[in-house]
């Protein structure tokens, strides 16, 4: 199973380095990351694949939500499936 | 890897469009619950509703959470209860309160089918459960009604049609402390459908399954937003954007049914391809209309807006799923939509011509408030016309009108949360009684020599 991990924001050090740390310690493996800095918004999005995640799926995804928010970063959480049926036919 | 603007556009869509999944409902039939006896039968309800749909609430939740799309409504629908009551002698009022405990069981924020269905006439129960109807939802609080006075094959009920007139002013007054809530909570249908999933005209058909999941989608934030990017566009393109939007949010309620449907082990039904508005800022089906080119809804064009809005909706949300069905188009509240409620208050918006727009949208007259002091004859003659138009188009029409009690035109009903405020509209107060009293039934219309 995978997931999107959308990281929105202002830019600062170590945003990288922390979501991808949580990410390791549920032994959760990132597969893709792409970034983009328009203006001073920052804009990551990472791939991540879930299947051997030692947490529930849920609480990861809070993990990682209240990581962003102690660095004023909107992190959004969504499993794969949701991007592929909406944007492709 | 999914593109970075597919990702970013779909949580802007979220985030700052509004776009939700409105409903959950499963439908449930008590077909299996029917007893001579009204206490045992209720039983039987409460049990097969809380047996069938116990993770139903879970499950959306844990859907929500996987997807990162916010669900708003999880909801039960259930086989029309004059069924029910047709075997089981005594007040219907009983069958209210067992699906009152089963909502609160479940954890639903509202169960519908505290119905009839009486287009043609009325049989067993059918009279008993409609005059129970302001009395059983001034005693529950997520139970809602409907009934069925008309359709296309059968013609229009009038006997059915005077009593639902009377019936509404009564559950207003039933309920005129709370907001005259009670007349919010129930639908008058001509040509209902079976697996609808929005409250409150849900109910589940005889010709559905034992259950089923049925989602409604929403999102007339992401329409607008979308046609807000495309001031200079003609007609034709704006119906191609509509369409292509419109699919988008379709396949996510679809996914979400189907996951839902897995989930619970129960068949997926249909998803209904609406917009469905909320009062929130920027989630109005009224402001899409403005943002093609009215000054206000319920100006000249208005009817043609919404009828391309409307068909544009079925067109991109046909492809998207592989079974469409309830209601399915653009849903026109009154007091749940911001740009609905402006538009009423300053005088563009009159009654006639949200009747006359109720031709092209997917449902009828919906959360309007009427002056308190409106002759439940009056009320008659709005379902008779609201159903005369269903009935000729082969369309689903309905009527969910609030008689303010105590209020005025221009004063202002508030209900809250999702169900907003109504300005109370003027009505046309020149009598209808004698046709109303007349009774009998409109016979059904020509359907053929169309040339």
């Amino acid at each position: 199973m995978k997931a999107v991990v959308a990281v929105i924001g202002k830019d600062t050090v170590g945003i990288l380095a922390k979501i991808s740390a949580i990410c390791a310690a549920d032994n959760v493996n990132v597969m893709d990351v792409t970034q983009t800095i328009m203006q001073d918004m920052f804009a990551m999005t990472m791939l991540i694949d879930i299947s051997k995640c030692t947490e529930e799926y849920s609480v990861l995804a809070d993990k990682l939500k209240k990581a962003g928010e102690e660095m004023n970063l909107q992190v959004h959480v969504m499993h794969e499936d949701i991007f592929n049926s909406m944007h492709h036919v | 890897m999914v593109s970075t603007n597919d990702i970013l556009e779909t949580i802007k869509m979220i985030q700052e469009e509004n776009l939700d999944i409105r409903t959950i409902t499963m439908g449930i039939s008590l077909l299996d619950c029917i007893d001579s006896d009204i206490d045992k039968a209720c039983d039987k309800v409460y049990e097969k509703i809380m047996r069938a749909a116990e993770n139903h609430v879970r499950t959306g939740e844990e859907i929500e959470k996987r997807y990162g799309i916010p669900i708003i409504n999880k909801r039960i629908s259930v086989t029309p209860i004059a069924m029910l009551a047709a075997t089981a002698k005594g007040s219907p009022v009983k069958f209210a309160k067992a699906l009152q405990k089963a909502a609160e069981g479940t954890g639903v924020n509202y169960i519908g089918g505290y119905s009839a269905l009486v287009h043609k006439g009325f049989s067993a129960g059918d009279r008993e459960l409609i005059e129970s109807i302001p009395e059983a939802l001034a005693e529950t609080s997520n139970v809602c009604s409907s009934v069925n006075i008309g359709s296309t094959r059968a013609g229009i009920n009038m006997d059915a049609v005077k009593l639902m007139g009377q019936i509404i002013v009564d559950s207003a007054k039933t309920t005129a402390k709370d907001h005259c809530f009670g007349a919010a909570k129930i639908v008058v249908f001509c040509n209902a459908v079976e697996d609808n999933p929005f409250m409150a005209g849900a109910f589940h058909g005889v010709g559905e399954p034992d259950t089923v999941i049925n989602v409604g989608v929403s999102g007339p934030g992401v329409v607008r937003a979308a046609l807000a990017k495309m001031p200079d566009a003609n007609i034709s393109e704006i119906a191609e954007v509509i369409k292509r939007t419109a699919f988008k949010i379709t396949r996510m309620g679809q996914l979400v049914g189907t996951e839902a449907s897995r989930a619970l082990g129960v068949p997926f039904g249909i998803v209904d391809l609406s917009l469905a508005p909320t009062p929130a800022v920027g989630d109005s089906v009224a402001h899409i209309l403005e943002e093609m080119g009215l000054e206000s809804c319920g100006a000249y064009g208005t009817t043609a807006a919404l009828a391309l809005l409307n068909d544009a909706v079925k067109k991109g949300g046909v492809m998207a799923s592989s079974h469409v069905g309830g209601l399915s188009g653009a849903f026109i509240p009154v007091s749940e939509d911001a740009g609905m409620i402006d538009a009423a208050n300053c005088g563009s918006l009159c009654l006639e011509k949200l009747e006359a727009i109720t031709a092209v949208c997917s449902v009828g007259l919906d959360m309007v408030v009427v002056p308190g002091d409106t002759p439940a004859s009056v009320i008659s003659g709005i379902i008779a016309d609201e159903a005369a138009i269903g009935m000729v188009n082969s369309k689903t029409t309905a009527v969910r009108v609030i008689p303010a009690i105590g209020m005025k035109e221009g004063e202002t009903l508030e209900f809250g949360g999702l169900f907003g405020s109504g300005p109370v509209m003027k009505v046309n107060r020149f009598d209808c009684a004698k046709f109303i009293d007349r009774g009998g039934r409109i016979p059904a219309p020509l359907q053929s020599l169309k040339n």
